[in-house]
């Protein structure tokens, strides 16, 4: 493939009248590639895993934006160039109108407290020999903003207001449930008081009554603390729940994006009608009423994506330009302002695609 | 027809911390060519269930019946379990990955499950088969595919050679534990779509063990939801999404998100599932219930027949009509609930109101 296109930056933004003046992450035209590697002693690049290319969006402050996709189109790495976790190959992060991308670890340092992230499985990311409040109290002690009888009170505090027992100050993560240790996960994230929490699958190793818990307690600390959340999450449902915008990425870019009810209820994307059709209802008369979508092939790999648009080989609706020309993410005639899509044909409103006919997977 | 008939199956496991009530005596049948769908949450006893009828769990105490075609499962040793297993009885696992052998060839591995129950076909028949079969689940290329190792293929591709080696024998039932959990939303649908496909062409019976409404919704026929061990509730498909009388199953429903259409929070169930060492007396939900009443502290219900319909089974205290989600059926649960609720159960009533939400006061 050739080398990308650079993007205009301000079409590939969501732009919520609401939050016009009030934005707290910016994110353009971000890139993040890993380079492959081959040969024995002496190793050679031999591709690019493209895994993040050319993404951009903006979180509001107090918003929710989430973030949904299939395993491997970018979501998590995504997150992590955000939370400046690893370096990005090019494009720019802002935050509050600083520019954070690619800071040195002690230039990042302020920024650290204030972008946090809560990580999916709720059995991994919790050091299982130490005690929890250890755990919850590390980042006082790392910014050093509290010591002492001081941080075992902030810990407590924590710890109640997660809907955890403070009393269980000195117990092991193995001695608690999945849905407790996540609530651990969510207190730790929330012990320096960050404007941004990244969650990346925060409720997919739950059961769901559990997990309608843990998403309880992160709407009640949004509206306590106007937290915004970088919500990842590859259950459509629980994104629409939780969200006000929503972005779709396919294969390292962004599909369509847009406010949730616009992507939700009239997607214009191919590939978003495909997911949204796709995804389980447990409704069993909508079920057997709708039109199910059902995609050809799998997705392909990011190390040598299709030509042109990244979806053409599974797209119902592709075309000869489709292989060709990579469609721009822009507004399409009829759609909002804020509504996006990257698509050469999008999806009409009284077009079925599951009656599109099925194509061969190349 | 009948095809397979539990009765009052239990597994319990002995362990230094106590026994382990896996489950407590469940029965339930599947018809040929029929789907049953076993929903609950983690721990409530779904896989062990199904695995004690294949004879996959050594060291459980297992007693009660398992009716296959005639013969019960339970009662086979070894050697005869081993022609029912795979032959008659296959099972599709939840991870692909680790259910394949890694160095091994994907055709191989099929081909072995062939000639493992029939010497007879020799190697050159078992690959045609193998190839035949990939093919079948839309693997495309299968000749040259048969060739790959498991880590070649996708996480779909995988799960549709294991649906290609659970068919292999054209079992007369398809065990299916979490098929699509490990997948993504479009690979899902197209593996259940697969599923459904199949099981139309070959008139097969199929058990399909998930936590996910959704795929409940989508192609079952019958539903059993398990608590602790238990059913909870068995019906078909349409009574248990609409008419739910078991407060769990109402729960369950209600904790989706969307279910709730608007409204801005979601009502979970509160507190955790029991430990199966120390399970509470009486009804085994009692502690996350919120029409707790007298009888369920100490009385532990029984699967009845509730609402009109004869096949909708609940264990349940609360008034055999009170099914549904509206507001006529919480009026009946209401008045059955404040009739039959006295200091104990009160008690138990209000420390879970207190903390609808909090896991806190609970201790593991």
């Amino acid at each position: 493939m050739s080398e990308t296109l650079p993007r205009d930056a301000a079409a590939g933004t969501i732009r919520d009248p609401d939050f016009e003046d009030d934005v707290l992450v910016r994110v353009d035209n971000l890139v993040k590639h890993f380079p492959v590697k081959a040969g024995g002693l002496i190793s050679r690049t031999v591709g690019q895993v493209q895994a993040v290319d050319g993404v951009s969006l903006q979180i509001g402050r107090g918003q929710t934006v989430g973030l949904v996709g299939e395993t491997g189109c970018g979501k998590s790495t995504l997150a992590r160039c955000i939370a400046g976790l690893i370096p990005v190959t090019s494009g720019k992060v802002t935050f509050e109108g600083q520019d954070i991308t690619n800071l040195s670890r002690r230039a990042m340092r302020p920024y650290r407290r204030e972008i946090q992230m809560i990580f999916q499985d709720p059995y991994g990311s919790l050091n299982p020999r130490r005690r929890v409040g250890a755990i919850i109290g590390d980042p006082f002690t790392i910014h050093r903003t509290a010591t002492g009888a001081e941080r075992k009170k902030a810990v407590q505090e924590l710890m109640e207001r997660v809907g955890l027992n403070p009393e269980h100050y000195n117990r092991f993560p193995a001695e608690f449930s999945g849905g407790q240790r996540q609530r651990i996960g969510v207190a730790r994230a929330l012990a320096l008081r960050p404007k941004l929490i990244i969650c990346d699958e925060p409720v997919s190793a739950l059961d769901v009554s559990i997990q309608a818990q843990v998403l309880n307690l992160l709407a009640d600390l949004q509206a306590d603390f106007g937290l915004s959340y970088l919500f990842i999450a590859h259950d459509l449902s629980v994104v629409q729940h939780v969200s006000s915008a929503v972005v779709v990425m396919y294969l390292g870019r962004v599909a369509e994006q847009g406010q949730k009810d616009q992507v939700y209820t009239s997607p214009r994307h191919p590939y978003s009608a495909a997911l949204l059709s796709a995804a389980p209802a447990a409704d069993p008369e909508a079920a057997a009423a709708r039109h199910r979508i059902i995609l050809t092939g799998d997705v392909p790999s990011p190390i040598n994506p299709p030509s042109g648009c990244r979806f053409h080989p599974r797209c119902p609706k592709a075309q000869e330009l489709c292989s060709q020309q990579d469609p721009a993410l822009e507004n399409k005639a009829g759609d909002p302002p804020t509504h996006l899509t990257a698509c050469h044909f999008p999806v009409q409103a009284d077009e079925d695609l599951a009656r599109v006919g099925r194509r061969e997977p190349r | 027809m009948t095809l397979l008939d539990v009765k009052n199956l239990a597994v319990n496991f002995p362990t230094a911390d106590g026994v382990v009530k896996a489950v407590r005596g469940v029965s339930f049948s599947v018809d040929a060519g029929r789907t049953l769908g076993i929903v609950g949450e983690s721990g409530s006893g779904k896989t062990v269930l199904t695995q004690t009828l294949l004879g996959l769990t050594p060291g459980g105490d297992v007693s009660g019946q398992a009716l296959f075609d005639g013969t019960d499962l339970l009662a086979l040793t070894d050697d005869e379990m081993r022609k029912v297993r795979g032959a008659q009885i296959s099972v599709i696992f939840q991870d692909p990955l680790t259910s394949l052998h890694p160095l091994y060839k994907v055709g191989w591995q099929i081909e072995e499950m062939i000639r493992v129950h029939d010497r007879s076909v020799s190697r050159k028949e078992a690959t045609d088969r193998a190839v035949d079969l990939l093919e079948k689940v839309g693997i495309p290329q299968a000749k040259q595919r048969v060739n790959d190792y498991p880590h070649q293929f996708s996480g779909g591709m995988r799960q549709r050679a294991m649906i290609a080696m659970a068919l292999s024998l054209s079992p007369k039932l398809i065990i299916a534990d979490e098929p699509t959990t490990a997948l993504d939303a479009t690979v899902q649908a197209q593996i259940l779509d697969l599923l459904l496909r199949l099981q139309q062409e070959s008139n097969t019976a199929l058990i399909m063990i998930t936590h996910d409404l959704g795929v409940v919704a989508d192609i079952a026929d019958n539903v059993m939801v398990m608590y602790a061990g238990r059913a909870a509730e068995t019906a078909s498909k349409h009574d248990i999404f609409y008419q739910p009388h078991h407060p769990y199953t109402k729960g369950l429903l209600e904790s989706i998100p969307g279910s709730s259409a608007g409204a801005e929070r979601l009502k979970p169930i509160s507190g955790q599932p029991p430990s199966l060492i120390r399970l509470p007396p009486g009804c085994a939900f009692h502690p996350r219930c919120t029409y707790v009443m007298d009888r369920c502290l100490t009385e532990e219900p029984k699967l009845v027949a509730v609402g009109s319909a004869g096949a909708h089974r609940s264990a349940c205290f609360l008034p055999v009509s009170a099914i549904g989600l509206g507001g006529d059926t919480e009026e009946l649960r209401k008045k059955a609930v404040s009739e039959h609720r006295r200091a104990a159960a009160a008690e138990v009533a209000e420390k879970i109101a207190a903390a609808p939400e909090s896991e806190g006061s609970v201790i593991v």
